[in-house]
């Protein structure tokens, strides 16, 4: 898949996610359209549609949501906590690689498998953001595991659907074909 | 390895680097508001985006619920003026008794608390990433708002202004897990800081274990913070737990409703601290 059309793919995404995510769901945080779109990338495409849409979606997300040092937080005494560009483009680089790689390696075709694989890059995603964010700041709240289990849940959904849209769009085979990536390494390793 | 691949493989790397370096040089450079050049330039095109598709949604929303409310409307129109007839009496007796309370607090000595001024706004976009609760809205600099200053609505406080463009502005929310506010008990006055857990929860920390909090009340700004005006609501008392150490483990659960939020007030000019909130 071409870098211009994984990136179009993301602005898309990003733009669903800041307008239409908040009626959609009955919590602002519970669905991430920008992730979803990412591991999609990474299973049609391979690791490195995966690694590109991963580092383009992870950028894009940390400029526009990072809130800086919270002040308020200074001027009452408590432990700062800050958001830093660059750790969410991280975590969804290596999620896009290794999912991209999961797609190379296994059949992953039907809706069930289709929704573990976003379930579980949910949660590896969520790993890997918290545990660099207690790793570089201190002051970044706890773990709610509630939260990551839903988001999980609701990404893992709303993948399954974006495939189905997808292969019920005519001509997904030939599209699937020229997007490259995931099939030159499975020619490769046979 | 053909030329294409090579040319391809370069164009990443320089893709690469490039960001590498903006993403280096933004972590260095500061705009005049103290944020990121990188974070002010992406905010604000993409708030232009968010504004047209905002527009966008919410004509068709608009259109849509036109056509639903048109239904029943007559009914409604009923309901409506019985009600406005009930209120109407209702207001008479409680302007009866804000003149009793107003005459009560001249004697008391009380300075009346000044009035805010504020800037209504509306929400053109909500966070990009669901890891930080952030939302834009349609007022900018232009507009005279500026970094830090609190935005409420009519139910409680919602968060604080930490990005600035000419047309638009990025709020962070009082649930953010990078928010916090200095906060009190409004039964007790006890004092304690709320913060953001990046749920639809706050957390408040800081109350000492011996404090009189009861789940139910009611916690408001505490003005410590120099941000948020004293006597805002922030929440009610979900739960409290006495914890390990020596202060409570308390969850508060947000007056404002942060998901259904259309419009807000982007407060200007805050009242006097000494004289808001009442005594204590």
């Amino acid at each position: 898949m071409r870098a211009a059309a994984i990136a179009v793919f993301i602005a898309i995404a990003l733009a669903l996610q800041t307008t239409l995510a908040r009626y959609l769901t009955p919590g602002a945080n519970v669905i991430d359209l920008v992730f979803v779109a990412v591991v999609y990338i990474a299973l049609t495409g391979g690791p490195v549609a995966g690694l590109v849409a991963g580092a383009i979606a992870g950028l894009a997300q940390d400029a526009l949501a990072a809130t800086g040092v919270s002040m308020i937080s200074i001027a009452a005494g408590v432990a700062t906590a800050r958001s830093i560009i660059g750790v969410g483009g991280l975590a969804k680089t290596v999620v896009g690689f290794v999912t991209g790689i999961i797609g190379t390696q296994f059949i992953v075709a039907r809706p069930i498998p289709r929704a573990l694989v976003f379930f579980t890059a949910t949660v590896g995603h969520a790993m890997i953001f918290l545990g660099l964010y207690a790793v570089l700041d201190p002051g970044y709240g706890g773990t709610p595991y509630g939260t990551i289990a839903s988001q999980a849940g609701a990404n893992a959904l709303t993948g399954v659907l974006l495939f189905q849209i997808g292969e019920s769009l005519p001509g997904f085979v030939d599209r699937r074909r020229s997007m490259g990536g995931g099939m030159r390494i499975n020619r490769r390793l046979d | 390895m053909t030329a294409t691949d090579v040319r391809q493989r370069t164009a990443v790397l320089f893709v690469a680097v490039m960001l590498g370096h903006i993403l280096l040089i933004s972590a260095q450079v500061q705009s005049r508001a103290g944020v990121p050049v990188l974070e002010v330039v992406t905010f604000g095109a993409f708030a232009e985006v968010q504004r047209a598709l905002s527009a966008v949604t919410g004509g068709v929303r608009g259109a849509w619920t036109g056509y639903v409310n048109l239904r029943g409307v007559r009914a409604e129109n009923e309901q409506l003026k019985r009600q406005l007839g009930e209120l109407q009496i209702q207001f008479q007796q409680e302007r009866a008794a804000g003149e009793h309370a107003h005459q009560l607090e001249a004697l008391l000595g009380f300075q009346r608390q000044s009035n805010v001024q504020t800037i209504a706004a509306n929400v053109i976009g909500a966070g990009a990433s669901p890891d930080f609760r952030t939302m834009t809205i349609d007022k900018g600099s232009s507009s005279g708002l500026k970094a830090n200053m609190p935005v409420i609505s009519p139910t409680g406080v919602v968060g604080r202004i930490v990005t600035v463009t000419a047309r638009a502005s990025k709020v962070q929310l009082l649930v953010d897990r990078n928010a916090g506010a200095g906060a009190l008990v409004e039964r007790s006055r006890a004092q304690g800081v709320v913060l953001g857990a990046g749920e639809d929860v706050l957390r408040m920390d800081y109350v000492s274990g011996i404090a009189d909090v009861k789940p139910g009340d009611t916690i408001v700004a505490s003005g410590i913070d120099g941000i948020y005006p004293k006597g805002f609501v922030i929440g009610k008392v979900e739960s409290v737990d006495r914890g390990t150490g020596i202060y409570k483990i308390i969850r508060v659960r947000p007056a404002v409703d942060f998901n259904r939020l259309e419009e807000v007030l982007v407060v200007t000019i805050p009242p006097e601290t000494s004289a808001a909130g009442g005594p204590s």
